[in-house]
């Protein structure tokens, strides 16, 4: 699979993979999409990558561990059930805001901070898989 | 529950969280100085709960609360009486010193800004515990204590000893917190309550239910492997491998005590039983004599004064189910004694194990002219320790013999182990106290110095503030003890307690508690080596026991596992279809749930094109050479299904699959290229035959059952619900995405977690390096499934679409 065509085009690939996959998450609230796809996505973008190139330049592109990544996910996901507190509803209830930028509506809420945290959980769980047996594969 | 009576309570509560969380910040931007800025966070606490004092020594109860999960009972309530509110003063005011003390001792550490943290998270679990009033909120906080206790004692994490002791406090509180759980549940199943301000109102109902016993039970095994008492002790001793601030807040001040809280907190509902008062008072009292027995023969000042709060604990508890006000007052003055007298002592062990270099009571003496105002702090803390008036710890052990000294052999006996108990920690209050501070100065001591500010600080106050309480003891009486005490007995109760001897039986016993005690000093030396004689001779300990169980366990374990894990592929995945296939069809053919023939649905030609790419998809991996090529294969007949997801109207899930299928066989291959399997299959006819049916039977379980699910009549109305209100109430148009980020959250939180620590788990196997037979054998079982946990929860969202 070392191919130089491969090669070349991995991180350009992977890099599409990973704006695609965070594209799909946003849009998850409306149109097919969202965390759990996303995450599956960006992780076979890691894979590529790391097929491609090695499993050492993934983990440096990454910065961080891709489990640290995943236990940020989770924590966020579970953040996001609080601001309920301070409304006097149920954890977890969705709370949205639509703030005007210039005279575009935006819409922000809790559920698609949850939906991030489920991404960065999908991504960092698979990755940290993936890459562990890559690694051992090469080693 | 009286909503939202007093919402900044709440707030409040939920300050230490916010103090850790911007810890580490502030400890990188100013060093060991932020404790000064971090110390406002529990001091803003004490002035908060400080100012409700009065209201509550005049018998009013605040409560308050939000509902968190209201379908479950589960709510985030607090409730301030009196027993809370003198809790959370104890916690918020000590933890106030305990911070800057922290700063003072840690001063330079790399970690200083993890350890507040730290320090700061258990602060907001404590009080939290104190305070709260669901039963559910109380065990999480509980939960929550044990695990920051955990994360302190191991604070020093390359030492082993340090990471032994913390695994040991987890498995001996953790194991007692699950046991409340259980009484939690228990509680809440006869009483029908899930607060405890109802649960107070409920009266005689938990005493005279049939399962009163099992509470019972179930309430000991949590208060009592908290607050250590014996033969659960070991663990108190052990977690003095954490640092000084720790060993003076979390296990002697306040964390211990959440046992004799929670002890407390049930007396009106399930005290003055028979059982109650005999073996409360029987663990009390075996506690208080082991404790004390056991400082005696300690050397290190932490250790002996860790054996004196088991000891202190014993006393608490026997004081607690001993029964009557009195008994119960005497417990208040105690408990509040001894958090000021062992704060201020552990604060002192620090600051000479900081300043002079050791511990060791045998290496230090003559340290008075060095450090006066240490000396000081000691000198105050141990006299109030010894029960000697005018501290507040005199108050304590008047109030404790006027308690016991009633007629009959029961009083009589718990009164003169009492006496014994008591003398043996006056003895070891004086041998920390004034053996490293008096007789001759040592060359070897000559660089100690008085400890800065920050050291001092904590020692002076508290053991000053246990002068100031006793001496003005009508205040002390009227905000801290009688409202204390009303809380604990369930009825108004007022303490009078004062530093005035009266001439009585009391002071006869205080006096004479006071010269056993004079009489062993003398002899501390000798006492000291008998001890450590006769328990060389016994030669075996809880602490010791607590191993062996823990290495039966492992081998048990292996044991097991070499059983039912034997390593061979082939029998587990025979095993596990063999009973799928036999759970499928038995169960529809024992219900008579057979499905009828279904008519032959009309299908378009691509349709039908599917499927055939789908079976030819499903013969190549049936006839393939190689087994690469079987896995590439098995994704041919994924994406087939993905397909026909797709033409039938489930866009989100035949996304999913084809993102499931990709990874599936990317990992599959992954594992596969490292197994040390041969390349093709060598299966001989007959066992192929055998593994054949196996498998044609289990596709015709599933096959049966998903025919007689659709034959169901359909019920739409989650679907309608969903529909109709997805886009009205959670502002999406993609149902699917919605139910899962807001309509079933909490499952999607769940089910998130359990993917997270699958990739641990698997993560951990990967790293099994030196048996790289048997654990790649798990890595392919594990990470076959994990794709599949991901597909079963969307399909359990999608069912419902």
């Amino acid at each position: 699979m070392n191919t130089v065509i491969f090669r070349t085009v991995a991180p350009y690939l992977t890099s599409l993979m990973v704006l695609f996959s965070i594209f799909v998450l946003l849009r998850g609230h409306n149109e097919p999409g969202g965390g759990f796809i996303g995450g599956l996505i960006a992780a076979s973008a890691f894979a590529i990558y790391g097929i491609a190139c090695g499993v050492q330049p993934v983990r440096r592109a990454m910065y961080f561990h891709p489990m640290a990544l995943a236990g940020f996910g989770l924590f966020i996901a579970a953040l996001s059930g609080f601001p309920s507190v301070f409304e006097r509803v149920p954890y977890l209830t969705g709370l949205w805001v639509f703030p005007m930028i210039g005279n575009v509506e935006l819409a922000l809420s809790t559920p698609m901070l949850f939906d991030i945290g489920v991404y960065f959980v999908v991504v960092g769980a698979i990755t940290s898989i993936a890459l562990a047996l890559e690694e051992r594969e090469t080693s | 529950m009286a909503m939202l009576a007093d919402q900044p309570t709440l707030l409040v509560l939920a300050l230490p969280f916010l103090a850790a969380f911007l810890s580490p910040l502030a400890v990188r931007l100013f060093a060991y100085r932020a404790v000064w800025l971090l110390a406002l966070f529990p001091f803003a606490i004490f002035l908060h709960l400080a100012g409700h004092a009065g209201a509550v020594a005049n018998g009013e109860v605040f409560t308050g609360g939000i509902s968190w999960i209201p379908t479950l009972g589960v709510s985030l309530s607090w409730r301030m009486d009196g027993l809370s509110l003198v809790f959370g003063m104890l916690i918020s005011g000590i933890g106030t010193l305990i911070i800057l003390y922290s700063g003072g001792y840690l001063k330079g550490h790399a970690a200083l800004g993890r350890f507040l943290a730290f320090m700061f998270l258990f602060m907001g679990s404590m009080l939290g515990l104190v305070m709260a009033d669901n039963f559910y909120a109380l065990l999480v906080l509980w939960e929550m204590t044990s695990v920051t206790s955990f994360l302190l004692i191991g604070f020093d994490h390359n030492r082993q000893a340090s990471r032994r002791a913390a695994i040991q406090a987890l498995v001996v509180t953790g194991g007692g917190g699950l046991m409340l759980i259980a009484a939690m549940i228990v509680i809440q199943g006869i009483t029908g309550v899930s607060e405890l301000s109802l649960l107070l109102a409920t009266g005689d109902t938990l005493r005279e239910s049939p399962y009163y016993v099992v509470a019972f039970i179930l309430v000991l095994g949590g208060a009592f492997t908290k607050s250590a008492q014996f033969p659960l002790h070991f663990w108190l001793p052990n977690a003095m491998e954490a640092p000084t601030p720790v060993s003076a807040y979390l296990h002697s001040a306040t964390m211990v005590k959440a046992g004799v809280y929670l002890l407390m907190r049930m007396n009106p509902v399930m005290g003055e039983t028979v059982l109650w008062e005999t073996v409360l008072p029987l663990f009390g009292i075996a506690t208080l004599l082991a404790g004390s027995l056991l400082a005696i023969r300690q050397t290190d000042l932490k250790l002996k004064l860790a054996y004196t709060t088991v000891a202190s604990l014993g006393l608490l508890v026997m004081l607690t189910g001993f029964g009557g006000e009195k008994a119960i007052e005497a417990a208040v003055y105690y408990l509040v004694a001894h958090s000021l007298f062992k704060g201020t002592l552990f604060m002192v062990a620090g600051t000479i194990d900081h300043e002079a270099g050791t511990r060791d009571i045998r290496k230090l003496s003559g340290l008075r002219a060095a450090m006066p105002l240490t000396f000081a702090a000691a000198l105050l803390a141990a006299l109030s320790m010894g029960g000697l008036p005018p501290l507040f710890g005199f108050l304590a052990k008047e109030e404790i013999y006027y308690a016991l000294a009633k007629p009959g052999a029961w009083a009589i006996a718990l009164t003169i182990l009492a006496i014994v108990g008591n003398a043996l920690m006056l003895v070891i209050g004086f041998a920390v106290a004034l053996k490293p501070f008096l007789g001759k100065s040592r060359d070897e001591l000559h660089h100690a110095h008085e400890g800065p500010v920050l050291l001092i600080a904590g020692p002076l106050v508290l053991s000053v503030l246990g002068l100031v309480l006793a001496l003005a003891s009508g205040f002390a009486n009227r905000i801290l003890v009688s409202p204390m005490a009303s809380s604990v007995a369930g009825e108004a109760v007022t303490a009078v307690a004062g530093v005035i001897p009266h001439i009585g039986l009391p002071l006869a016993l205080s006096g004479l508690t006071v010269l056993v005690g004079i009489a062993i000093y003398m002899r501390l030396d000798n006492a000291r080596l008998t001890m450590a004689k006769l328990l060389w001779r016994i030669g075996w300990g809880p602490d010791k026991g607590f191993d062996q169980a823990i290495a039966g366990l492992v081998r048990f374990s292996v044991a097991v596992t070499r059983f039912i894990h034997n390593g061979r592929l082939e029998t587990y995945v025979t095993v596990v279809f063999v009973a799928l296939a036999a759970t499928l069809l038995g169960a529809l053919a024992g219900f008579g749930e057979m499905p009828r023939m279904p008519a032959l649905p009309g299908l378009t030609f691509y349709e039908w094109g599917i499927l055939a790419i789908a079976l030819a998809g499903l013969m190549a991996v049936i006839w393939a050479d190689n087994r690469l090529t079987a896995i590439v294969s098995l994704g041919i007949q994924g994406f087939a299904v993905a397909l026909i997801f797709m033409l039938f109207g489930a866009p989100d899930l035949s996304f999913t699959q084809f993102m499931v299928e990709t990874l599936s066989v990317v990992i599959l291959a992954l594992v596969m290229t490292r197994l040390t399997l041969h390349k093709s299959d060598h299966r001989p006819m007959s066992q192929r035959l055998v593994d054949a049916a196996i498998a044609l039977t289990c596709a015709a379980g599933f096959g049966l059952l998903l025919l007689s699910v659709t034959q169901l009549p359909f019920n739409s109305e989650l679907s309608d619900f969903f529909a109709e209100n997805s886009r009205v109430i959670a502002h999406g148009r993609n149902i699917v995405n919605v139910i899962i980020v807001d309509f079933r959250g909490l499952d999607t939180l769940g089910e998130i977690a359990v993917v997270m620590v699958t990739g641990l788990a698997i993560l951990a196997l990967i790293r099994i390096r030196h048996q790289p037979h048997t654990d790649e054998v798990e890595d392919l079982e594990l990470t076959g499934e994990l794709p599949g946990e991901l597909k079963g929860g969307r399909n359990s969202a999608e069912a419902v679409q």
